[in-house]
C-alpha cells in the first residue's frame, strides 16, 4: 500500500485515493497535423518502461481531483519525491540521490514520499 | 530422451523410481549457437522445441537468468481461450488452441490440458451486445461458441449468483466449450524436457547483460557466464522485454505492471468450468489440486517487483464474491505477483526490429499462457526463415506507426 503525498492537498493519503495516469512529462507536439507517422506513434504509444526510477503522472481522483507528478523507484516501490505540474524532478536515473540545491526544493514545494 | 508411458512407471516402480533420467541436461554455454532465445519460460522453451523439431535447427540455446519457467509461465491463471474478436488475433489464438489439443501426445508430457470450457459473463445489455458480436466474429473464423441466457449459465454452474437480485446480475454470457485449463508448470518442463532431447542447450542462472551489435547487425550477446555468438537472436522476455529493448538501443511501446493471482485452501470438487466477467472483474477455476485459481486486473502503476497491492487483492475478491457467494468464507492460502508487458492494443508484438537478426516476442500482456505453443510455433518459423509467418505478420511493431492496430481489448478486457 502507498501512502502518497498530494503536494496540491499538502498531505499523505492512502493509495485508493489516488490513480496512476502513465509517464509524466510527455509533451503534445505543438502541431500534431505536421507530426510525421513515426512521431505521432512515438507520442501516442511509445514510453519509458524503466527498472528504477520512473516519473509518473497521478491523480489524487476522490481528493482534490488534480493532477501531480510522482518519481518511484519501479522495483522498490519507494516514493521518492511529488512534485506539482509543471515543476522538473528533482530526482532522476542520472542523480538518485537528488540535485544539489533548487530553487523549487529551497520554496519547500518537494515533499519526499514514504511507503507504509 | 527416455520416453513416459504407463508400462515405464511400472518398470521404474521395480526400482523405487530411482532411477528416472534427468528431464533436461545442464550444459555449459558453447562459443556460438545458430539462434539464442533470451527466456526460459513457456514461450522461449516451445520456440527453441519448434526451431529444432520442425526446422532442424537444432544448434540452439535457451538463456534464462533465473530458472526455467519462474516468471509468468509460473504465475498465470492456467486459462487457455481463443475466443478473440478480430481475424489477426483469432488466428494466432485458434493456432495455439489447435496445438494445445495434441501438445501431451507431441511432447510424451502430461500437460494437463483439460478442455472444461470458458464462460465469459454479462452483466449489462452493451455487454450482451458485445458478447453477440464476438461469438458470431469467432464463429465465422471458425472457433465454437455460444451465446447463453442466465438460465443456461445457472445449468452450466448452479454455485453462481444468477438471480435478479445481484448488484450486477448475470444476464448471459459467451461459452467456449474448446477452451479450459491446463498445468503451467508442466508446458515449461516438457518443452524444456523434449527440446533438451533435440539437442536445445538450456541455460539457467545465464543472464543477458548486453547485445553484440556491428553494423546493424546482431552478432551475439554478453551474459555473466561470457559472451555467446549467434547471428539470430530471438528475445522472449514477458516484463523484462523493455530492458533488453533499452540494451540495443530499441524502444518498445511496452509498459511492465505486476498481475497478481491467488489460490485458496482446497476444497472438494465445486466448479468445473472458468468463469470470467468483465464487467465485476475477476475470474476464477478451480485446479484439480482443488484450490480456486482466482485473478483479476493489473495493478495501475509500472512495477517491476513480482507483488501486488491490497487494494487489487480486495477488489478481486469482491467481484468473486459478488459471483459467488457460497465462497465468501473460503481462506486464502497464497498470493503471488507476475510481471506482465501490456501493449497499447492488448495484442502481442512478434517482429522484426531496427538490428538485424534480432527478433522481439512480447507484449503479450495479461494473456499470454493461452498462446504458448501457437506464439512460439510462429516465431520459430519465422526466426528459421528470416522472414515473419503469416500469422505472426499483422503483429509487427510497425503498426504502432502505421496505425493498423489489432484492438483486442474486448476479448482481453478481463486479465487471464
Amino acid at each position: 500500500m502507498f501512502y502518497i503525498h498530494c503536494p496540491y492537498c499538502g498531505e499523505h493519503r492512502e493509495e485508493e485515493e489516488f490513480h496512476p495516469k502513465g509517464q509524466a512529462h510527455i509533451a503534445r507536439p505543438e502541431d500534431p497535423d505536421a507530426c510525421s507517422d513515426e512521431a505521432w506513434g512515438d507520442y501516442l504509444f511509445f514510453r519509458d518502461n524503466p527498472r528504477g526510477i520512473h516519473h509518473e503522472l497521478w491523480v489524487h481522483a476522490v481528493g482534490c481531483r488534480k493532477f501531480f507528478n510522482v518519481t518511484r523507484n519501479t522495483v522498490t516501490y519507494e516514493i521518492l519525491e511529488t512534485y506539482k505540474m509543471g515543476e522538473q524532478p528533482t530526482v532522476t536515473a542520472e542523480h538518485p540521490e537528488g540535485r544539489p540545491s533548487r530553487d523549487a526544493a529551497d520554496q519547500g514545494t518537494l515533499h519526499e514520499g514514504v511507503r507504509a | 530422451m527416455q520416453r513416459y508411458s504407463g508400462f515405464g512407471l511400472v518398470k521404474h516402480a521395480l526400482s523405487h523410481h530411482e532411477n528416472w533420467q534427468r528431464q533436461w541436461r545442464n550444459p555449459t554455454p558453447k562459443k556460438q549457437y545458430d539462434v539464442i532465445i533470451i527466456g526460459g519460460g513457456g514461450h522461449g522453451l516451445a520456440t527453441a522445441y519448434y526451431l529444432a523439431k520442425e526446422h532442424g535447427v537444432k544448434n540452439v540455446a535457451v538463456l534464462e537468468k533465473g530458472w526455467l519457467g519462474g516468471g509468468n509461465t509460473a504465475r498465470n491463471t492456467t486459462i487457455v481461450r481463443s475466443n478473440y474478436l478480430w481475424d489477426e488475433a483469432a488466428a494466432l489464438y485458434e493456432h495455439s488452441m489447435k496445438l494445445w489439443e495434441g501438445l501431451s501426445q507431441d511432447l510424451n508430457y502430461n500437460v494437463m490440458f483439460s478442455q472444461r470450457g470458458v464462460l465469459n459473463l454479462g452483466h449489462t445489455l452493451q455487454d450482451m451486445r458485445d458478447i453477440q458480436r464476438r461469438v458470431n466474429a469467432n464463429r465465422l473464423n471458425g472457433i465454437d461458441g455460444e451465446v447463453l441466457d442466465a438460465k443456461g449459465v445457472q445449468e452450466l454452474v448452479p454455485i453462481m449468483d444468477c438471480s435478479k437480485n445481484a448488484r450486477y446480475p448475470v444476464l448471459g454470457a459467451s461459452w467456449q466449450p474448446r477452451a479450459g485449463v491446463a498445468r503451467h508448470d508442466a508446458v515449461a518442463w516438457g518443452f524444456a524436457r523434449a527440446a533438451d532431447a533435440h539437442g536445445v542447450d538450456i541455460l539457467q542462472q545465464t543472464e543477458v547483460t548486453g547485445f553484440k551489435i556491428r553494423d546493424g547487425q546482431i552478432y551475439g550477446v554478453h551474459t555473466n557466464r561470457g559472451d555467446i555468438e549467434a547471428k539470430t537472436v530471438g528475445c522472449v522476455a514477458a516484463g523484462n522485454s523493455g530492458v533488453l529493448a533499452k540494451m540495443a538501443g530499441i524502444k518498445l511501446p511496452l509498459e511492465s505492471h505486476p498481475l497478481q493471482a491467488l489460490v485458496s485452501e482446497p476444497l472438494k470438487p465445486v466448479l468445473d468450468t472458468v468463469v470470467m466477467s468483465n464487467h465485476v472483474h475477476g475470474y476464477i477455476s478451480q485446479s484439480d489440486k482443488g484450490d480456486l485459481v482466482i485473478g483479476a486486473g493489473i495493478d495501475g502503476y509500472n512495477g517491476y517487483g513480482q507483488r501486488g497491492s491490497y487494494p487489487t487483492v480486495e477488489h478481486t475478491l469482491q467481484a468473486i464474491v459478488e459471483m459467488f457467494p457460497i465462497f465468501s468464507r473460503v481462506r486464502m492460502n497464497r498470493q503471488w505477483g507476475g510481471i506482465v508487458d501490456t501493449c497499447p492494443d492488448a495484442c502481442p508484438i512478434l517482429s522484426k526490429t531496427q538490428v538485424k537478426g534480432l527478433y522481439f516476442n512480447c507484449g503479450w500482456g495479461t494473456g499470454g499462457f493461452k498462446a504458448t505453443p501457437g506464439s512460439a510455433h510462429v516465431f520459430a518459423a519465422s526466426l528459421a526463415k528470416g522472414e515473419m509467418h503469416p500469422i505472426a505478420a499483422p503483429f509487427s511493431i510497425d503498426r504502432f506507426h502505421t496505425g493498423a492496430l489489432v484492438d483486442e481489448h474486448g476479448a482481453a478486457g478481463v486479465a487471464h
